[in-house]
């Protein structure tokens, strides 16, 4: 008895530790892959050109095109889904708490997170038809804002629920009204948390190529206007990867590179300014 | 101590879920002094200290019936104004939460909503009421840091501030020495005794001998019902039912 306790103690670290091994090890693998294969045809002027003619063949020119349309949609798209989702998160913590209606929010919300990103390209691309939108910048940021939404959302609910609710009650008990509560007291005290939110959701708008596909279209010049198409990082990714010429293929892995790296400075500064806003912040 | 009560409880029941934690306790708080409302745990001491600036109807599924009149209004009634009733009876909780923000902000939170600040007043105000609350000469060199950088002892000192801040005519005490060391709560208790002559303050605890210590008037409580209530001195020396004597006495409870 004693020794199978034992055995099975042993089996399960042994277990985790593979776990472990994998989830890390493929982690490495694709940060190495894409260092490997695309830190020799990243140069500075693949950063600060736009594609020039032949570009696809293998000629001069660089990705500035795809990496200034990936910050305006993602951006745009983040600013949009966060101007609708924090006044459903504020309302769903403070005014519906545990009701059956906040019970579907989040339900809705949990479902619309796991749909397909091609879903939200395919549905914003049926409005655009629909109101006589051709593929663009606003077209794209439509898209993305929706797969973004739910994301927000829920991070923010979820920052909220952390609080405890002995702080809104100490804010109600000097005769504060929810709003008051709301704006004064929670969101500064979950500004990490929002801020998390935000981020992850802007991390998963830059980096989709499916729900911008139909609907922001791709262009070699740099974004001038909310209704002309944009390029995108996944997609100059998804372009070059197709080409036969294995040079243009490595810079699509220094496309890949691009992306990644944008999105990690992006939450390095985030968790700064997270710690210099949580100064007040009741632990 | 004034012959018309303070806050009338009538016939309140109050039911969490399907559980019953207030059965029909009807009882009276006289105005200014201390009410020291006492039993054991879970026996409906904080349900009813909550029934009364009506902060038991934000956390989730409560029924409330009967009624809770201040000075003669009932304050469930459908036209009140929730935020002026807890505007009119302040809190002290039993834990500190401090605002998260800083201390000089966390006085000044209170008469802010209600538009009771003036820039030029301001400092003055947050300097009266710190007094108010002992804490003045701990903090006047610091008042712009993070209120959670604050002791316990302090941070609850700094919730009394916050409190007296927007004037209230009761406060209300839900076991406000429990998370504090033996010399803050000294003080707690101290501070308590010099507001409860210009207040109403309705106390919950515990502790037997806090009550013992501070009470003008006292409230048992047993397992939702209300036993009995009455001038400290009588209930504690005198009092008419078994119940309390067994309490006291440490029998039961």
């Amino acid at each position: 008895m004693k020794r199978l306790r034992r055995l099975e103690e042993y089996l399960f670290r042994f277990l985790m530790g593979l776990s472990l091994v994998i989830v890390l090890g493929s982690l490495m693998l694709i940060l190495g892959t894409m260092l490997w294969r695309g830190l020799p045809s990243l140069s500075l002027a693949m950063l600060t050109q736009v594609p020039k003619g032949g570009y696809y063949l293998g000629e001069e020119g660089g990705i500035l095109n795809a990496i200034v349309g990936s910050l305006c949609l993602a951006g745009g798209a983040t600013l949009l889904a966060l101007l609708l989702s924090l006044p459903v998160a504020i309302y769903l913590h403070t005014y519906a708490g545990c009701s059956r209606a906040a019970h579907l929010v989040r339900l809705a919300m949990d479902v619309l997170w796991g749909i397909p990103s091609i879903v939200y390209g395919a549905f914003a691309f049926t409005i655009m038809l629909w109101i006589g939108l051709r593929a663009s910048l606003l077209g794209g940021i439509i898209a993305l804002a929706c797969l973004e939404l739910p994301i927000i959302v829920r991070g923010m609910d979820e920052a909220f629920r952390l609080i405890p609710s002995a702080l809104s009650e100490a804010s109600y008990a000097l005769g504060a009204t929810r709003f008051e509560t709301a704006t004064r007291i929670l969101l500064r005290q979950a500004t990490a948390g929002l801020l998390t939110a935000v981020l992850l959701a802007f991390g998963r708008g830059i980096g989709d190529a499916a729900s911008v596909l139909f609907t922001a279209g791709y262009t070699d010049r740099l974004p001038d206007s909310l209704l002309r198409p944009v390029a995108s990082l996944p997609l100059a990714v998804f372009f070059q990867l197709g080409t036969p010429f294995p040079a243009v293929q490595q810079r699509a892995y220094a496309a890949g590179l691009v992306l990644t790296v944008i999105v990690l400075t992006l939450s390095v500064v985030a968790r700064w300014l997270s710690r210099r806003l949580m100064h007040h912040v009741v632990r | 101590m004034g012959d018309r009560p303070h806050i009338e409880v009538q016939g309140l029941s109050v039911w969490y879920g399907g559980q019953q934690a207030l059965k029909d306790v009807s009882v009276a708080f006289p105005a200014h002094g201390i009410t020291a409302v006492i039993g054991p745990s879970g026996c409906g001491k904080t349900t009813l200290l909550r029934s009364m600036n009506r902060l038991l109807e934000t956390s989730g599924e409560v029924r409330i019936s009967g009624r809770v009149l201040l000075d003669g209004t009932d304050i469930y009634a459908p036209k009140v104004d929730v935020t002026e009733i807890r505007t009119r009876i302040g809190l002290l909780a039993s834990k500190p939460f401090p605002l998260p923000m800083s201390i000089y902000d966390n006085v000044l939170y209170g008469p802010r909503i209600h538009g009771l600040c003036r820039r030029d007043n301001a400092d003055a105000t947050v300097e009266r009421y710190l007094r108010a609350a002992d804490l003045w000469e701990e903090v006047r060199d610091r008042l712009q840091s993070p209120a959670h950088a604050l002791s316990t002892g302090q941070q609850q000192r700094l919730c009394l501030a916050r409190a007296l801040a927007v004037e209230p005519e009761v406060l209300l005490c839900d076991e406000p020495t429990a998370a504090l060391d033996p010399i803050s709560a000294q003080r707690i208790e101290d501070l308590l005794r010099g507001l409860k002559r210009h207040m109403t303050i309705i106390l919950v605890t515990h502790i037997l001998r806090q009550a013992r210590r501070l009470a003008d008037f006292v409230v048992f409580l047993w397992l939702g019902e209300l036993v009995e209530a009455g001038p400290a001195e009588q209930v504690f020396n005198n009092p008419c039912n078994e119940r309390t004597r067994a309490y006291l006495m440490g029998d039961i409870g």
